[in-house]
């Protein structure tokens, strides 16, 4: 008996209806009794020291509450952070980036706070700082970290914040072997999330506890962090998470919560700060990278070697960002059965947006170069583009990065699909050109997900979990699993999320985990049920619990066949009640692994695209576009879709046109929709095909791998291959915009 | 304080009379003031499209107009596309294909699609592309969001 909604199919979006009716309450929507309106006091520089602050003359407005500068803050300076606690409440002395908050005001209105931030008179020395990977790394460039944060840290003294080394076997000996050797540098700028919701943060204190809104993805993260700060016990602090208007690694970690705390505890009353789309282009970014691709093959295009060296540009405070590059440096040398590989990488601090996860985790920038490369490498060699990647791509099961997951599907499946879809071998029109491209990337490293689900007495459901559904279609996909399981339609299952209070614990949304971390552990509480459930029919039935057999909605005994909820009305009897089950899905920490943990799934993409470029404009014109992905099982194959389609064109974004600019100073130059672009639906390629490979063979309920990244991963590598083809073009840095494109085909005639 | 205007407009099908300060946006009256919270705030420079509302039966940007403008207008919200609790044909398109990811453009989205159906009922792709080319999408890659408005104009014509 198969429930509507079970796995597979695709039932409307759980959450769809307020999303379309207007009704779903996004942090914003919600307005607290007696709430102040938060506004931040920042400078127009990119690095300045703080001489002094005056708000006498912002105090004099009418409805300002509270001017919050660090002298109202503990000494020293409170700092936070997911890796390192390097971040401060408010600038510390320095304003180290563009937009870093100096003071916040609290007001009744918001007029009142604009008008008080504008009267906050603030004295400052500009100061020189570095804002590019030459500039940081210039010997006698000023440090952005002060040693003194940097305890026991070798580079302490540098901008280097970390350097980490991945490999395996000996380039020198084996760098005989290789017929040709090519190395190349790719350059990958800035680009920001640009999530159309822009953060927003609220705080209320009541009584004992403090009440936290946040559009943050990791809500548990948020809890200890303000735990921490504060020194109150996790219980105290009850953080709600509505779903967030789209994340993409921008909303992982704690940002301004805590200085809205600060604010909160001193007025006494809820303090809400609602952040302007341009604020967020000083909150979050991704790491530009610098990146060196040295490869060796032979004559045939077996791969013999691979020196990757890796600069990642971090901002003024690490966020994530250490964790970003070495996690995708880790598998630079992608999808391939490479028999040497010496991975260098480093993050280099910089006066600039904090940089931070950002949908792919740090692997489309490598892929941008690795791909390229390779590409450039099978044009000197004479070998077809596909074919050199076909021949390197490992057997399934083959551990080609040692000590690690082996590749864990028949990946060559996905690039014959992708090559056939943009007709790889077809004849190409004048003036087009095709290009393929492969990414990986590893999937969660470690997980912790706990869930409850309840079975009600009417055969109805409630989901407690804690992952946030931020568009990826969390709810849905754990619906489903449990209409499978209980054998209930999708439209009796309700999922509660985003209250710390209510759901137990769940480390983190993030790394395309949900399907496949939190859908164990919905599918184990579902077990939990099945097992109580067996239980009651052989109390019922007086049949052996052996004899009995609980499946997929269905109780099954000699000769018997009956529906799960049935059996639950009769073994719970006129008083009613509930069946309650709970989950638990652990990926422990490997200490003996690079990165403490083994993937727990590879996300495996190849891109293909068609495009055309005008030789007058330099624009390029996707003709077609395909993305194929491994997924393993597609629990609901319109949200799978959904994922592909978007991350592909988020992919076109950072390949044709998305760049943040800064000037001499530092400061951005282009925030907000008007001067930074990002793909409207003018913006498409003629085509677009989003298909995916499924042979139920991930880690996850049924056979399901994670999804949502895998189609941004090479995009731009593929562009920049069908672009060569097109104009004979090797173009090393992106976007790809017309000027670009038009200056090098001036520059090649 | 800035100066307050009386106001007289017809909100989602209800003559309103009310007063707005005269700085105020629409999209603050409706989000702050009238407490309609679906239609939604990103860019506040006319370039996003999140705050799409339909005015006289003309999408606008409501971060773009004052609130006094409305005066003796007929301004429909996402709030006002359903009838009695029944999704509209466009909404119920949205739902069936899945339009909606994050959802936080989607009112937006459904304002100009429903602006744009009243005047042609058998749009191309194209034609669908150029309407809702000024509202930004960052979860999906639009094609959702277009085949929901063709759906929904096909319907309209049957
Ligand atoms: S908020 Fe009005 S167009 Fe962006
Ligand atoms: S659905 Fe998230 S921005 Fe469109």
């Amino acid at each position: 008996m198969t429930a509507n909604g079970s796995v597979g199919s695709s039932p409307n979006r759980v959450g769809g209806r307020d999303r379309v009716t207007g009704a779903q309450q996004y942090v914003a929507d919600i307005h607290l009794v007696d709430e102040l309106q938060a506004k931040l006091v920042k400078i127009d520089e990119g690095r300045a020291r703080i001489i002094s602050i005056d708000t006498t003359k912002a105090e004099q407005v009418p409805g300002v509450q509270l001017i919050l500068t660090p002298k109202d803050l503990p000494h020293p300076m409170p700092r936070f952070g997911p890796q390192y606690e390097d971040r401060p409440i408010l600038a510390d002395g320095e304003v180290k980036y563009h937009g870093e908050p100096i003071a916040a005001v609290a007001a009744d209105t918001k007029e009142a706070a604009e008008e008080a931030v504008a009267l906050v008179e603030v004295e400052y020395e500009v100061l020189p700082g570095v804002f590019s990977i030459d500039a940081a790394l210039d010997p006698d460039a000023d440090l952005v970290q002060h040693p003194s944060l940097r305890p026991n840290e070798p580079f302490a003294h540098s901008n280097i914040k970390t350097e980490f080394n991945f490999g395996w076997g000996d380039i020198g000996a084996i760098e005989g072997e290789a017929d040709y050797v090519i190395e190349r540098k790719y350059e990958f700028p800035m680009v920001t999330h640009f999530a159309i919701e822009p953060h927003a943060f609220m705080v209320a204190p009541e009584g004992d506890e403090l009440k936290v809104w946040s559009t943050i993805q990791h809500p548990f993260q948020l809890q200890k962090t303000l735990a921490k700060l504060l020194d109150l016990p996790l219980s105290k602090l009850r953080i709600f998470a509505p779903d967030p208007g789209g994340g993409f690694g921008g909303k992982q970690h704690p940002k301004l919560e805590p200085l809205v705390a600060y604010m909160a505890m001193k007025t006494g009353r809820p303090v809400r700060l609602i952040m302007s789309l341009e604020e967020t282009f000083q909150a979050v970014r991704r790491s530009s990278t610098r990146v060196r691709v040295r490869l060796g093959l032979t004559n045939d295009g077996d791969m013999v070697f691979n020196d990757t060296e890796t600069d990642y540009l971090i901002g003024a405070y690490v966020d994530i960002a250490d964790r970003v590059a070495s996690k995708a440096s880790y598998v630079a040398a992608g999808p391939y059965r490479v028999p040497v590989v010496k991975i260098a990488g480093r993050t280099i601090l910089s006066n600039t947006t904090p940089t931070t996860a950002f949908r792919g985790f740090g692997v489309p920038q490598i892929t941008w170069a690795r791909e390229c490369t390779l590409d450039e490498a099978a044009l000197g060699l004479g070998i077809d583009r596909l074919e050199i990647r076909r021949r390197n791509l490992p057997e399934k099961g083959v551990e080609f990065i040692p000590g690690d997951t082996p590749a864990d599907g028949d990946w060559r499946q996905t690039v014959d699909k992708a090559a056939e879809l943009i007709g790889w071998d077809a004849p190409l029109s004048e003036g087009r050109g095709r290009g393929i491209a492969l990414g990986l990337k590893s999937g969660p490293t470690t997980g912790l997900s706990y869930s409850t689900v309840r079975l009600l007495a009417d055969g109805s459901a409630l989901v407690f979990c804690g992952t946030s559904d931020m568009g990826q279609g969390a709810r849905t996909v754990l619906s489903q699993i449990v209409a499978q399981e209980m054998g209930i339609p999708i439209e009796r299952i309700s999922v509660i999320m985003g209250d710390t209070a209510i759901v137990p614990y769940d480390q983190q949304t993030s790394a395309s985990r949900s399907t496949v971390l939190m859908g164990t552990s919905v599918y184990r509480a579902c077990k939990d049920i099945h097992g109580k459930v067996r239980a009651m029919a052989s109390r019922i039935h007086g049949m052996d619990e052996a004899d009995i057999d609980v499946d997929g909605g269905t109780v099954r005994f000699t000769g018997e066949e009956l529906p799960i909820v049935e059996v639950v009305q009769e073994g719970l009897g006129s008083l009613g009640g509930e069946v309650i089950g709970n989950g638990e899905m652990r990926k422990d920490k490997e200490p003996d692994h690079p990165l403490a943990g083994s993937a727990a799934f590879f996300e495996f993409n190849c891109t293909a695209i068609e495009a055309e470029v005008d030789d007058e404009t330099g624009e390029i014109q996707i003709i077609k576009h395909v993305t194929v992905g491994d997924v393993g099982t597609a629990l609901n194959p319109q949200q799978v879709h959904g994922q592909d389609e978007g991350a592909a064109i988020m992919g076109l974004g950072h390949t044709l046109m998305e760049v943040m600019i800064h000037d001499e100073m530092g400061r951005i130059r282009n925030m907000g929709a008007i001067d930074y672009r990002i793909p409207t639906s003018k913006d498409l390629p003629a085509e677009l095909v989003s298909d995916s490979i499924e042979n139920s063979d991930g880690p996850g309920p049924y056979g399901a791998k994670g999804v949502s990244e895998g189609s941004l991963l090479c995009t731009a590598p593929a562009v920049g291959a069908a672009v060569r083809e097109a104009t004979g073009l090797t173009i090393r840095d992106l976007p790809l915009t017309p000027q670009r494109v038009w200056e090098a085909m001036r520059e090649q005639t | 304080m800035s100066e307050v205007i009386h106001i007289e407009a017809n909100i989602n099908g209800r003559d309103r009379a009310f007063e707005v300060a005269a700085n105020h946006t629409l999209l603050d009256v409706l989000r702050d003031q009238l407490g309609l919270t679906g239609t939604k705030e990103c860019c506040v420079v006319g370039e996003c499209g999140a705050c799409t509302v339909v005015v006289d039966g003309m999408p606008m940007n409501s971060c773009l107009m004052l609130a006094v403008e409305i005066d003796g207008r007929d301004v429909i919200s996402v709030e006002g596309l359903a009838t009695d609790g029944r999704l509209s044909t466009l909404q119920q398109a949205f739902l069936d294909v899945s339009a909606p990811q994050c959802g936080f453009c989607i009112p937006g989205q459904l304002m100009s699609a429903h602006a744009f159906l009243q005047r042609n009922l058998d749009p191309s792709i194209e034609d669908v592309h150029e309407a809702l080319g000024g509202n930004l999408c960052r979860c999906a890659g639009y094609l959702q969001i277009t085949e929901a408005v063709m759906l929904a104009a096909k319907a309209g014509r049957e």
